[in-house]
C-alpha cells in the first residue's frame, strides 16, 4: 500500500464528507525486542504494526478517531463518523492544522540500515554479552532481572487540507540491562540502557552491562540517614527527570492558564546563570530528532533557558493562535493520540566539569543516583521525591543511602544550581549532565 | 454468563470485515505454533472501541475515539516464550504470525493436531445501560454538568478539566490444553482536576470514579459529587503549610489509600518476581511478614470494579485468593508461565495491556480486609503525625523492598486532633518493614472510587486498591519543614 497516498485520500475523504479542515498521521513500523535471563532467551517479540488518526474540523470543531485497520469500508465509515461526532465538540476559533506553508524540511538522516537489517540472532547475542558483561564483573552479582535489545524501523507520515505531506524512515536500538547483587541476605537492583539511532553510535553492549553492575553494586549496605538539610548533587539519571517536569511546565497553554509555577517568568531569571537549556530537532541522529513535528511544523532548535534567563513557551498550532505567538514544532503524538508539546533532544547544556571534581568540595551531603515515585507538582514548583544514591563526607562517596526522600521547589532548586558537570549522555530525549543544588531537605529518621 | 457464540461480530462500521475466526483457524494457528515443538500455544484476540472527551475551560475540546483490532500468538517452550502481534487479520498473515512466535522452539518441525472446545466465562460485571447507547451528546451532558459544580463550588476555582472515556473490549483467548474462551469487558471513568488561586497561591486538586459499569454508574455518584471533591481539595490545599520532614506516625485514609499496599506487598508477591527470586518476599511463604492486623487479599470478583475481571487475559476465570493471613504470607499471584514452573495453581492474575503484549501476573482488586478499630479512635491515638487523605500515585523497588506513595491532600494531626492541611509530600518505607508497624486496622474498609492503573514492564492494566482506615507507627514523611 501506497501510505502517502492513502494519507492524502483519506484528507480528500474527509473533506468530502464535511470537514473544512483536516489531518491524517500514519505510522508503520516493525519492531522486534528480546530479554535474556541467566544467559538463556526469556521472551522474544517480533511484529509489524500501523496506525491511523484523523482529525477534522468542523466550523472550528474538533473530532479525533484512530483505527489499525485499514479496510476501504472501515476508513470510510470512520471518516463519516468522525465528522458527524464534530458537531458534539465545543467551538474553538483558535483550532485547526497550523497555517504552514508546505515547504522543503530541515534535512535529517534519522535511518541506519545497519539496524534494520540487523539479524535477530546478533540481537539476541547483543543481550546476552550484555548481561555476562555484569556476571563477570563482580562475584557478588549473583542474579538478573535481565538484559534487553530492541529494535524499531519505522515510518511517520503526515497530510493534511493545507497542501501539507511529508514522511520521514527511522531507526532505534536499545540495549538494557538490570543486574541484581545480594550480600548477606540483602538484595539490589539496579540498572543501565543505550539507546540510539545508529548502531555505530551505541555503546558496546559489555559496556553497558558493566556500567549496570558498577551501579548495583554501589547500593549494597544502603542505610537510612538523618533528616537534614544539606547540599544535593543529582547524578545524570535523576537529573532527566526533574528536567522533563521543567519541560512540562514550560507548556503555553498550561502556563495561560496558570496551570504552571514558571508561568509570568517569560524573560526573567528562573535559575542560576550556569544554566542553559536547549531543544533541538535537528541534533544528527538524535533519539529525539524530527524534521517535522505531529502536526506538521517544521522543527528547529531553540534555546529554551539562557544563562538562567527563560527565553520561550512552547505551543501547539491552536495555543499559538490562541496567545500570538508561532507554533513551536514539538507537537509530539503517536497515531492514537492527539499532538501534545514535547521535548525533543531536551538538555542542560553541560560544562567541563569532572563530577568528581563537584563532589570533592562538599563536605557533608547527599549523592543522589535514583529517584522513586512521581511527587513532582509542576502547578506549585514543590516536588518530594523517594531518594537513593550515597552520602558525601569530606568530599569522598562514604556510603550508601536509601529509604529517603529529597524535596524542595523545583524554582528555588534552579536557582540555586551551583555547578554543572560534563557528563550529559543522550540516550533518550532529555538529557543532563550531573549537577549540584546548594541545599535541599533531605528526610530520613 | 458469556460463550464464543453471544459475541457480536461486527466491526466497527457493522459490516462484517472482521469475521470470527472459526474453530478450524484458530486449532490451524495453535498447531503451526507449536510446529517447531513448545509446550504450549495460545491466541489472543482482541478489539477495542474508545470514546473520550475532554472538557478544558468550559468547552468540550474533542470528540474523540479509538478502534484496535489485533491477534497475539505466544509459544512457550521452557521457560522461554516467543510473541508475535499483528493487526492485519488475514490467515496468511496469521499463519506467518504464529511461525514467528515459534521461532523460540527449535525442535524438529512436528504437526500436532490441537482441538479446542468452547467455555463459559463468569460474568462480574453486568450492564445496565451500555456506554455504546449513549451518543456523543449525552456524555457531554455530563461532563458539563461536572464542569458547572466545580465553578460553583467556590470563586477561588479558577479552572476545571473534566475527562471522560469508556471502552468496550472484547477478547477471545485459545489455547492448546483445548480452552476457547471470551469475554466482553467495559470500562468508565470520569476525572476532574481543578485550579484553585487565591492571592499569588495556586494549588490544585483532582478527584474521579467509574468502573466495569453502564452509565448508570453516575445515578450513584453523579458528576456534580466527583467535581465537588476535586474542587474542595484545591480550596482545601491553599491554606496547606509546608508538610514536616522525618519519621512520624501516618494515618491512612480508607479507600484509595490502598495505594500503599499495592506499593508495600502487591508487586512483591508477584510469581515472576518470586520465581526468579528478585523480590523481598522470596522463600517467606509461611512466614510473618505483616503485623497480625493484616489480612491482605487480592480479588478479581467484585462487582462492576475497574480492577475486576470475568477472565484473566489466558482465560483463567477471575479468583479471590487469601495473600497474608493475619501477617502470614499464604500466597502468590500467578500467571500460567510462572504457575507452571513453580508448580503452583493459576489464580487468575495473568494479565496484558493489550495483544501488543504477553501476560505476567498483575493484581486485580487488592486490599486489605476490615479490622476493629473505630476510624476516630485512630486519629485520637496520634500525639503528632500526618494523616494522609489522598493520594497521587506510588512506586516500588521490589528487591529492596522500598516503596513511595505521593499525597495530594494530608493533615498535620496534633494531639489527637486533625490541625492544618500540609503540602504535597511523598512517604517513603520498606514493605515488610511498615507492615509490621500497622498498629491500628479501622473498620471502614473502602475500595478506591475506579480510577487506578498499574505500570509494569511498560504495560499498563486497569486496578482497584483498598483499605480500611489504617495506623503505621512510624513511617518517613518527605516534606521540607525540618
Amino acid at each position: 500500500m501506497d501510505y502517502l497516498e492513502f494519507a492524502q485520500d483519506v484528507v480528500r475523504s474527509a473533506m468530502s464528507a464535511g470537514a473544512h479542515e483536516a489531518e491524517v498521521y500514519i505510522e508503520t513500523g516493525s519492531r522486534f525486542h528480546v530479554d535474556v535471563r541467566m544467559g538463556e532467551i526469556e521472551t522474544l517479540t517480533q511484529a509489524s504494526a500501523k496506525g491511523l488518526g484523523l482529525r477534522v474540523f468542523v466550523d472550528k470543531r474538533m473530532a479525533f478517531a484512530s483505527t489499525t485497520d485499514f479496510h476501504t469500508s472501515v476508513v470510510a465509515d470512520l471518516v463519516k463518523t468522525t465528522v458527524e461526532s464534530a458537531k458534539a465538540a465545543g467551538r474553538d476559533r483558535y483550532n485547526g492544522p497550523p497555517e504552514v506553508e508546505p515547504g522543503p524540511l530541515p534535512h535529517l538522516n534519522l535511518y541506519d540500515p545497519t539496524i534494520a537489517d540487523l539479524p535477530a540472532e546478533r540481537k539476541i547475542e547483543m543481550a546476552k554479552e550484555a548481561e555476562r558483561a555484569a556476571f563477570d564483573y563482580d562475584p557478588r552479582i549473583t542474579n538478573s532481572h535481565g538484559a534487553s535489545v530492541g529494535s524499531h524501523v519505522g515510518t511517520r507520515i503526515i497530510a493534511n487540507s493545507n497542501g501539507i505531506l511529508y514522511s520521514t524512515l527511522g531507526t532505534d536500538c536499545g540495549v538494557s540491562c538490570a543486574p541484581m547483587a545480594e550480600r548477606n541476605g540483602e538484595k539490589q537492583v539496579s540498572y543501565h540502557w543505550c539507546s540510539k539511532r545508529f548502531l555505530s553510535e551505541m555503546d558496546p553492549p559489555a559496556e553497558v552491562g558493566r556500567q549496570a553492575a558498577i551501579r548495583v553494586l554501589r547500593k549494597l549496605g544502603a542505610r537510612k540517614v538523618e533528616t537534614q538539610d544539606v547540599p544535593v548533587v543529582l547524578d545524570w539519571m535523576v537529573g532527566h527527570m526533574l528536567w522533563g517536569a521543567v519541560f512540562q511546565a514550560l507548556d503555553g497553554d498550561g502556563v495561560h492558564r496558570g496551570l504552571s509555577f514558571l508561568k509570568n517568568m517569560l524573560g526573567r531569571r528562573i535559575a542560576s546563570p550556569t544554566v542553559t537549556l536547549i531543544d533541538d530537532p535537528l541534533m544528527p541522529g538524535g533519539v529525539g530528532s524530527m524534521p517535522f513535528d505531529g502536526e506538521g511544523v517544521p522543527c528547529s532548535r531553540k534555546v529554551v533557558v539562557e544563562n538562567g534567563i527563560l527565553k520561550l513557551y512552547f505551543y501547539d498550532a491552536r495555543a499559538a493562535r490562541k496567545y500570538g505567538r508561532q507554533p513551536s514544532g514539538n507537537a509530539r503524538r503517536g497515531f492514537a493520540s492527539l499532538p501534545s508539546v514535547s521535548p525533543t533532544n531536551f538538555y542542560l547544556k553541560p560544562t567541563d566539569i569532572d563530577p568528581s571534581e563537584i563532589i570533592r568540595d562538599i563536605t557533608n551531603g547527599f549523592y543522589v543516583t535514583e529517584t522513586i515515585g512521581h511527587g513532582i507538582n509542576t502547578v506549585t514548583g514543590d516536588f518530594s521525591l523517594g531518594a537513593a544514591g550515597m552520602w558525601i563526607r569530606d568530599g569522598e562517596l562514604a556510603f550508601p543511602v536509601q529509604e529517603v526522600t529529597i524535596a524542595g521547589n523545583m524554582l528555588e532548586m534552579m536557582r540555586n544550581v551551583e555547578q554543572i558537570a560534563n557528563d550529559a549522555r543522550f540516550i533518550s530525549t532529555i538529557a543532563s549532565p550531573t549537577f549540584k543544588i546548594a541545599e535541599m531537605t533531605v528526610s530520613g529518621r | 454468563m458469556r460463550t464464543i457464540s453471544d459475541l457480536p461480530y461486527e466491526s466497527a462500521s457493522g459490516n462484517d470485515t472482521f469475521p470470527l475466526l472459526p474453530k478450524e483457524s484458530v486449532e490451524s494457528l495453535l498447531s503451526t505454533a507449536l510446529s517447531r515443538g513448545g509446550d504450549f500455544a495460545e491466541i489472543f484476540i482482541q478489539r477495542s472501541r474508545t470514546a473520550s472527551i475532554p472538557l478544558e475551560e468550559r468547552k468540550i475540546r474533542a470528540a474523540e475515539a479509538r478502534i484496535s483490532q489485533g491477534i497475539g500468538i505466544r509459544v512457550i517452550s521452557g521457560e522461554k516464550t516467543g510473541y508475535a502481534y499483528s493487526d492485519d487479520l488475514e490467515m496468511n498473515s496469521l499463519l506467518d504470525v504464529a511461525r514467528v512466535a515459534a521461532y523460540v522452539a527449535d525442535g524438529p518441525g512436528t504437526e500436532r493436531a490441537i482441538h479446542v472446545t468452547a467455555q463459559l466465562a463468569p460474568d462480574y460485571y453486568a450492564i445496565r445501560i451500555d456506554p455504546a447507547d449513549r451518543s456523543v451528546a449525552q456524555k457531554t451532558a455530563l461532563l458539563k454538568r461536572a464542569s458547572k459544580a466545580a465553578y460553583d463550588y467556590d470563586p477561588r476555582i479558577k479552572q476545571a478539566d473534566v475527562y471522560y472515556t469508556d471502552e468496550e473490549k472484547e477478547i477471545i483467548v485459545a489455547n492448546s490444553d483445548g480452552l476457547w474462551i471470551a469475554d466482553r469487558q467495559t470500562l468508565l471513568r470520569m476525572m476532574v482536576h481543578c485550579l484553585a488561586s487565591q492571592r499569588r497561591v495556586s494549588r490544585k486538586g483532582g478527584c474521579g470514579g467509574g468502573g466495569r459499569i453502564g452509565m448508570e454508574y453516575f445515578d450513584r455518584v453523579s458528576p456534580e459529587e466527583i467535581a465537588r471533591e476535586a474542587a474542595r481539595i484545591a480550596v482545601v490545599q491553599l491554606d496547606a503549610i509546608p508538610a514536616p520532614a522525618g519519621m512520624m506516625p501516618v494515618v491512612i485514609k480508607n479507600g484509595w489509600g490502598g495505594v500503599l499496599l499495592h506499593e508495600a506487598v502487591g508487586h512483591g508477591l508477584e510469581a515472576d518476581f518470586i520465581r526468579k527470586r528478585m523480590s523481598i518476599y522470596t522463600d517467606r511463604m509461611g512466614q510473618k511478614v505483616a503485623s497480625e492486623l493484616c489480612t491482605l487479599v487480592d480479588d478479581a470478583t467484585l462487582p462492576n470494579r475497574r480492577g475486576s475481571v470475568n477472565i484473566d487475559d489466558e482465560g483463567t476465570p477471575g479468583q479471590r485468593k487469601a495473600l497474608i493471613e493475619k501477617g502470614v504470607l499464604a500466597g502468590y499471584m500467578t500467571d500460567r508461565l510462572n504457575g507452571q514452573l513453580m508448580g503452583l495453581p493459576f489464580t487468575g492474575n495473568g494479565r496484558r495491556e493489550n495483544y501488543q503484549n504477553y501476560p505476567i501476573p498483575r493484581m486485580t482488586c487488592f486490599f486489605m480486609e476490615a479490622g476493629d478499630s473505630d476510624p476516630e479512635e485512630i486519629i485520637r491515638s496520634v500525639d503528632y503525625g500526618i494523616y494522609a487523605g489522598n493520594f497521587s500515585s506510588g512506586e516500588v523497588d521490589i528487591s529492596n523492598g522500598n516503596f513511595t506513595f505521593s499525597l495530594t491532600e494530608g493533615y498535620l494531626i496534633e494531639k489527637g486532633k486533625l490541625s492544618y492541611p500540609i503540602r504535597d509530600a511523598t512517604l517513603i518505607g520498606n514493605g515488610p518493614d511498615i507492615l509490621t508497624k500497622v498498629t491500628m486496622v479501622g473498620s471502614d474498609l473502602a475500595l478506591d472510587p475506579g480510577i487506578g492503573n498499574c505500570g509494569k514492564n511498560g504495560q499498563g492494566v486497569p486496578t482497584t486498591v483498598g483499605t480500611p482506615t489504617v495506623k503505621i507507627s512510624e513511617m518517613t514523611v518527605g516534606g521540607t519543614a525540618t
